[in-house]
């Protein structure tokens, strides 16, 4: 059994045995138990990755399994992985872990709950192990519908509408992405054999105005996963309506399915379009940055602080696939990750405090810390993270990508860089902002005083995405390590084209 | 006739021989003992399915009016499986006290229907596809009115009729234009003597709008929500389902065989009419509270869908159209297996009603969100499949155009079929609808139906068999 397919094995066998489990506290341990499996399953793929590279195998996608399974459309189920892979799927593993012990007390249709948890993490993985246009757009969807459900039965606030909203447009982009997809499928014939296989596609230079055609479709449709401007707006409201865990996995995880599949599909396999009209993106992204980031300075609400930060971070994930040179796509990878931490214990954090306070507006809170200590400093050190302090991974994320940015001599990145790292600083102000109310001070609400600090699994939960932010902070050269091989052929795709690339100065 | 000649025709004869058994089993039944008449006809029916899958041979009859291949066979398989989820869906409803006395005409109304609908896809010339079309045609209306203490259903039986003659005699007149101006009925005639002069396209479009009518499409489907709405459960899930698929697959089998040669005709047309059905049949479909009229809409709009696949020419076209079809029948089913069962119940059929269904009713509404999954098109169920294949072959002629249309009201789709899931999941309700099992018959009918949402659009054989069968004609 190939390694990538117990991957999706053992997430289905959780399902099931969650549906078979008689009782509440029987469900939550099968649940852990599954996620656990999981988790080491990835990390026995990331070592056995280590082991191949080390061993000199130099093949793009290691773990490969190919079956067929539509012969006369040459539909197959392929699974591979590069270190970009490897990386995402290690991110996703730990941040199913950390969710199913942050919903650890969900009492409320428990069994459906954790269901739906694992059935979208089911597709994330799914999703990044294919390889295969095909069986990547279904655990896309797979991925999406049951964000439906997960806000709009155990959500809060205008769940219903938030639920629909996030729904709707994801499933438009997964419109576009179709579209696309269709695009790439018939004009990419080898020998009159059509192929949704990636690794065939990216053979195959698929003429320029074609590309140019249907870049757009696929780039834009990732691309509203990736809350790109304007088409975002699902995204607060999304988060802010969703239970913690379903914060946690979808700003997490979630939303780097669109920066991954924007780099891995539409950029990859149209390297010409995507050189071509980078500049129509990057002004997008910037916009996305700058909007994200003032707009959190409004906020009261810790969700939509968090949300609309995610709006500015991931939109930098954006900005640097667009930048396209070796250090800034680097810088891409290591934010998505970075990102999917930070934000995963964010929210995970929020949705711990708010299960204390039962308020969520900053106005309402204050020195939290003194009672609450463990999920004061683990909230300090999100938002440390966040604003890009160093030693923590943020700070390394988004240093190689402003570095990369500023690779490119002309004014028209000068200026868009210069514009997206000052967002650095209005984080820094409502960072600080909402941890000085939040955390210090005097205490609001006597009711306050009261409050319990963080339970074990809690602590475990948070404690697993700490670990994994000081790690990569500390010590990014690990994660780089694993990313910057597999970036070459990606690369030197692009590079082919580029010059194409558009400099507007 | 030999017995090679019997054999060709097996569906129609048993089928026949069917009718003409339980007429018999309706003379010799007592009156207390007419219910079982329902299961007697159920396992008979059961056995002729069967006995369908038996393998085929290709030939004609008739001078080729009747004509019969293993493409048209599995088409008519198809039907009977449809056929028979929707007897095991309505014996419930017909044991009820007030349909007891005409339970035996309501099965062999339905089936004749059924022979007609045969006779229909193995025409060989427009008069067989004509005869086979009224004969399918006239029961229904008969079966619409079935109700006959409601007004509503009379009202649905009587627009069944008359919109059905209406549409018969449009088509018969775009067929004698056809016919006057090439000479002959016989496909194969008229397709080689069909030129471009006027007379004839103006002909073929009468056929089209006469077929329009009957698949209901935008703007021929005026009559499809009052009639879905009128009609009994078990006749709207046989007009949604069987009754339109069969029409479609004529419709595809003619355009392609009779005027293929004209497609380029066609084209602006049959893609203007998708897109108009899709689009209408959406945008109605939001605003139905009914849960009949709701999937009259959709059912129309899905017929849009399949236009967009006929589109696809070739084998890739009737392929995917023939293999959305088979989707479109259990998924369809399972949702009208689910308001059937509630309406026989509880006598609820608004959507509202659904309110808080997942708390008294989980395996009931499982099945109604995994049948409105496959009907949105959402992995991993057999309608993410069929869409996608629908699309992959209006893309294969480079319609991207198309395609965005298409995939953007899928999405528009998945809003209002979303709402159903809302009422059932998450909208409270002070009077939700009691827990309750229904009959035998009704389980076992969707339970074929969740099979088979579940396993068609995984098992790739399916759709390589159909495929390989559709370039065998």
């Amino acid at each position: 059994m190939n390694i990538l397919s117990l991957l999706i094995l053992i997430p289905t066998i959780t399902m099931i045995g969650i549906i078979i489990s008689p009782s509440h506290k029987i469900v939550r341990l099968v649940a852990l138990g599954g996620m656990i499996a999981q988790l080491i399953t990835a990390l026995v793929l990331m070592f056995s990755y280590f082991a191949i590279r080390k061993a000199g195998i130099t093949d793009i996608m290691v773990f490969y399994q190919d079956i067929e399974w539509f012969k006369t459309l040459n539909i197959h189920y392929i699974v591979g992985v590069d270190g970009i892979s490897v990386a995402m799927i290690m991110l996703t593993s730990v941040i199913i872990f950390a969710g199913i012990l942050a919903s650890w007390e969900v009492v409320y249709l428990q069994k459906e709950f954790f269901i739906f948890l694992i059935l979208l993490a089911t597709g994330v993985f799914g999703f990044f192990i294919s390889l295969d246009l095909f069986t990547m757009f279904l655990f896309y969807e797979i991925a999406v519908i049951p964000m439906y459900f997960l806000i709009g039965i155990w959500g809060t606030g205008p769940k219903e509408y938030s639920a629909m909203k996030l729904t709707l447009m994801l499933m438009g982009g997964s419109a576009l992405m179709m579209v696309g997809l269709l695009g790439l499928y018939f004009n990419s014939s080898v020998d009159g054999h059509f192929t949704f296989n990636m690794m065939e596609i990216a053979k195959v230079n698929i003429p320029g105005n074609i590309q140019m055609y249907f870049f757009p479709f696929l780039f834009v449709g990732f691309g509203i996963l990736g809350a790109l401007y304007p088409f975002h707006t699902w995204s607060p409201d999304g988060h802010a309506s969703a239970p913690t865990a379903v914060s946690m996995l979808h700003a997490g995880v979630l939303m780097k399915l669109g920066g991954y599949g924007a780099f891995r599909v539409a950029m990859y396999l149209m390297p010409a379009a995507a050189n071509s009209l980078s500049w129509i993106f990057i002004i997008l992204a910037t916009i996305s940055v700058v909007y994200g980031a003032f707009a959190v300075i409004w906020q009261k609400d810790l969700k939509f602080i968090n949300a609309y930060a995610s709006v500015s971070h991931v939109g930098l994930i954006t900005f640097a696939l667009m930048v396209m040179n070796k250090t800034s796509l680097d810088g891409a990878i290591i934010q998505m990750i970075s990102h999917g931490l930070t934000t995963a214990l964010f929210f995970a954090l929020i949705g711990m405090i708010y299960g204390r306070t039962h308020t969520r507006m900053i106005d309402e809170m204050g020195g939290l810390i003194k009672v609450i200590p463990f999920l004061g400093v683990a909230f300090i050190i999100a938002g440390l993270s966040t604003l890009g302090l160093p030693g923590l991974s943020g700070f390394v994320a988004e240093m190689i990508i402003f570095i990369g940015a500023f690779q490119h001599v002309d004014i028209f990145h000068r200026v868009l860089t210069i514009l997206v790292a000052s967002s650095i600083v209005i984080s820094a102000v409502y960072v600080l902002r909402m941890i000085g109310k939040l955390l210090f001070g005097p205490v609001r609400n006597e009711h306050h005083l009261e409050l319990k600090d963080a339970k074990w699994f809690e602590k475990l939960s948070a404690g697993t995405l700490i670990v994994c932010l000081v790690g990569i902070g500390v010590a990014p050269l690990w994660l780089s390590n694993l990313i910057s091989d597999s970036l070459s052929p990606i690369l030197s795709k692009l590079m082919q084209f580029s010059s194409l690339y558009t400099h507007i100065f | 006739m030999n017995l090679q000649n019997f054999l060709l025709m097996r569906h129609e004869l048993l089928l026949i021989l069917l009718v003409i058994v339980i007429i018999f089993a309706e003379i010799f039944s007592k009156e207390e003992t007419k219910h079982r008449i329902i299961n007697f006809s159920i396992v008979l029916f059961f056995i002729q399915t069967v006995v369908g899958f038996l393998p085929v041979t290709q030939g004609e009859l008739f001078g080729g009016m009747f004509q019969n291949d293993i493409f048209r066979s599995t088409f008519k398989n198809i039907l009977n499986i449809g056929v028979l989820i929707v007897l095991l869906q309505s014996s419930a409803w017909l044991r009820k006290e007030e349909n007891k006395e005409k339970i035996s005409e309501y099965i062999i109304l339905l089936l004749s229907t059924l022979i007609g609908m045969f006779f229909m896809v193995s025409s060989g010339d427009f008069l067989m596809m004509y005869i086979g079309l009224e004969l399918a045609s006239l029961p229904l209306a008969a079966l619409a009115a079935y109700e006959t203490k409601k007004a509503k259903s009379a009202e649905a039986g009587i627009k069944l009729l008359l919109i059905s003659s209406l549409s018969t005699g449009i088509l018969l007149y775009g067929i004698s234009m056809i016919y006057g101006t090439t000479g002959s009925i016989y496909f194969a005639d008229v397709a080689a003597n069909f030129g471009n002069s006027s007379l004839q396209i103006l002909g073929f479009i009468f056929f089209v709008a006469g077929m329009g009518f009957k698949i209901s499409l935008v703007p021929f489907h005026l009559w499809t929500a009052d009639v879905y709405e009128g009609a009994p459960i078990g006749i709207t899930a046989y007009l949604s389902v069987i009754s339109k698929g069969a029409a479609i697959f004529i419709f595809t089998i003619i355009l392609y065989k009779v005027f293929g040669a004209i497609s380029h005709t066609w084209n602006p047309l049959i893609y203007a009419l998708a897109v108009a059905t899709m689009t209408i049949g959406n945008l109605f479909a939001i605003r139905q509270n009914n849960m009949k009229r709701f999937l009259a809409f959709s059912s129309i709009a899905q017929a849009g869908f399949i236009l967009v696949g006929i589109l696809g020419l070739g084998d890739m076209g009737s392929t995917s159209v023939v293999y959305y079809i088979l989707v479109y029948i259990f998924t369809n089913l399972a949702a009208f297996g689910v308001v059937s069962a509630i309406y026989n119940e509880s006598g609820k059929e608004n959507m509202d009603d659904y309110n808080g269904l997942y708390k008294t009713n989980p395996k009931l509404s499982l099945v109604m969100t995994l049948a409105l999954f496959s009907l949105a098109g959402i992995p991993p169920v057999a309608g993410f499949f069929g869409k996608f294949f629908l699309f992959t072959s209006a893309a294969s002629q480079g319609l991207y155009i198309l395609v965005l249309i298409g995939v953007l009201n899928a999405t528009l789709s998945l809003y209002y079929y979303l709402k159903v899931a809302k009422a059932i999941f998450i909208d409270p309700s002070d009077n939700p609808i009691p827990y309750f099992k229904s009959d035998f018959n009704a389980r076992v009918g969707l339970l074929l139906c969740v099979i088979g949402i579940i396993v068609v659009g995984f098992a790739a054989s399916i759709y390589e068999a159909i495929y390989s069968f559709s370039s065998l004609i």
